[in-house]
């Protein structure tokens, strides 16, 4: 009961609120009531999703299972940057209370938060994005094959967005005239043309039809038929 | 020669790339860009906008998407602040609120020393929540944000005085890594006031297929990946100088030059690989 029907029953009443507020105004204060509850249960997530981290990766360390040392240093970089955080370390003091450290802003320069993302966090993520240039290259050269129709379309239209991405395709179809339906053919307007037509019908098409299957899957749930969130199996 | 293409260790590819992209960044080359009709249709939105006019600032990106992404959020708060606009500056990602700091360290208390904090532009920081958050905002912001990420009511601060929801802005100003983003802030803030919410943004290069579906409609104009920064602040630079300043101003006209020569390199690596294919498929090898 407490565990399956008491949260079956809460979400179809929140889900419902949510349905009717956009046909009866007077429900909107409840929508936004839902919509505060659903922030602050975001909020905790929060925290169960720390806990979670804690667990999985403490267990793995104890087990000795493979790539333990990999969770250590997991461990290790949440629990200190989780302290520097919430013990404010490194923090200067704000000028109205200069003998209060902790009512410092946290991620003010020259704080130990704003150094861990300055010059560990923010490195670190961006060279991992940056070597996808590189992976991109190879894969690109081993894999990006015109093996048939389809695959021909392909890669005309990675030629195409490719170059006219860039001032190459400005001066390779710089002989085209910049008016009439030869512009058409210049290389940047070719790049519009794709991403305005055949690459918008097709994300339409891909858009409706998720909205639909969105539509049938919450209809589910708000009829109880759809209980898989809330776990085991059914 | 074939065999040669053939077995190409991947660490030349390697190297073939970072030659290609570091030149000129060494170099300091910068193409021209000639602004597209989506990226100046965003700049005109923006243009249009009186002197304290209302924008709502969303950052919504991390240091991952930073180097597509940090040169168009500074052209926006640059934009903004040329034009005398109101900031309104908030967050959806984590790590978003570093970028909001950066934003008023760089961009508003180097070049606009005059914009007072809490008359000019707030911050009103992270919150949790994802397209929850966008929902509340678009009826009752004040519920969602009763104070700014320092920690001051929102009652006390002037600027906020006389805003209740999304409807009280003149447009949405966004920068969007993924999810959550400028899809929802198109589903559940343009979607609450067609008529009232305007919406531009500024994408990686992989989220923008899927966002211009909602351009001209729900969406006003869409910077899409480096090179809509590189045209937005073509624009800006434009219309409001300091285009002899090398600097923050010119970051995504200034990656335009690393971005042609890796697509140059990738549009040959290719051909070569389509070249090598048929040979092999000749020789009876594919």
């Amino acid at each position: 009961m407490m565990k399956r029907t008491i949260p079956m029953l809460l979400a179809m009443a929140a889900g419902i609120v949510m349905i009717l507020a956009y046909f009866f105004p007077l429900l909107a204060p409840l929508q936004d009531k839902t919509t505060v509850w659903f922030n602050i249960l975001a909020a905790v997530a929060f925290i169960l999703g720390g806990g979670n981290l804690l667990k999985v990766h403490l267990k793995k360390v104890s087990d000795r299972r493979e790539g333990w040392a990999y969770s250590m240093i997991t461990l290790a970089a949440f629990v200190s940057v989780l302290a520097i955080g919430l013990f404010k370390l490194g923090v200067n003091p704000l000028d109205e209370f200069p003998t209060q450290r902790m009512a410092g802003d946290f991620r003010a320069e020259g704080s130990g938060f704003w150094y861990v993302y300055e010059y560990v966090f923010a490195p670190l993520t961006a060279t991992i994005f940056s070597m996808l240039a590189f992976y991109v290259a190879s894969a690109a050269f081993r894999a990006f094959r015109a093996k048939n129709l389809e695959a021909i379309l392909l890669l005309g239209t990675a030629f195409v967005i490719l170059l006219g991405r860039t001032a190459a395709g400005v001066f390779l179809t710089d002989f085209l005239p910049e008016e009439g339906m030869l512009a058409n053919f210049r290389l940047e307007n070719l790049t519009v043309w794709i991403m305005n037509n055949p690459v918008t019908a097709g994300n339409r098409a891909i858009m409706i039809g998720i909205a639909l299957g969105t539509a049938s899957v919450s209809l589910k749930i708000l009829l109880g038929v759809d209980r898989s969130y809330l776990g085991g199996g059914d | 020669m074939y065999e040669f293409l053939r077995d190409l260790d991947r660490r030349v590819i390697f190297s073939l790339m970072a030659v290609a992209v570091a030149v000129p960044i060494l170099l300091q080359i910068t193409p021209p860009e000639k602004a597209t009709p989506i990226v100046r249709d965003a700049f005109e939105t923006i243009e249009a906008l009186e002197e304290g006019d209302k924008v709502y600032m969303a950052f919504d990106f991390d240091p991952a998407s930073a180097g597509e992404l940090q040169p168009m959020a500074t052209a926006f708060v640059r934009h903004a602040s040329e034009k005398k606009l109101k900031i309104y500056f908030t967050a959806l990602w984590p790590v978003g609120p570093q970028f909001i700091k950066n934003a008023e360290r760089d961009v508003i208390k180097r070049d606009f020393p005059n914009m007072v904090y809490g008359e000019d532009y707030v911050d009103l920081g992270f919150k949790t929540g994802n397209e929850g958050v966008i929902k509340l905002v678009a009826n009752d912001l004040r519920a969602q944000y009763p104070q700014d990420a320092r920690g001051t009511p929102i009652d006390d601060i002037p600027m906020m005085e006389g805003v209740g929801s999304i409807r009280d802005f003149e447009v949405i100003m966004n920068v969007s890594a993924g999810y959550p983003g400028t899809k929802e802030w198109v589903q559940y803030a343009v979607a609450s006031a067609p008529d009232d919410v305007k919406l531009v943004a500024g994408c990686t290069g992989v989220q923008a297929p899927l966002l211009y579906p909602y351009y001209p409609q729900q969406m006003s104009g869409l910077l899409a990946a480096i090179k809509g920064a590189a045209e937005y602040e073509s624009l800006v630079l434009g219309k409001y100088g300091r285009e002899n300043e090398p600097g923050m101003y010119q970051e995504g006209l200034r990656r335009m030059a690393p971005q042609l020569s890796g697509h140059i390199l990738m549009v040959g690596l290719i051909f070569v690989g389509n070249l090598v294919y048929f040979m092999a498929r000749k020789r009876g090898e594919a």
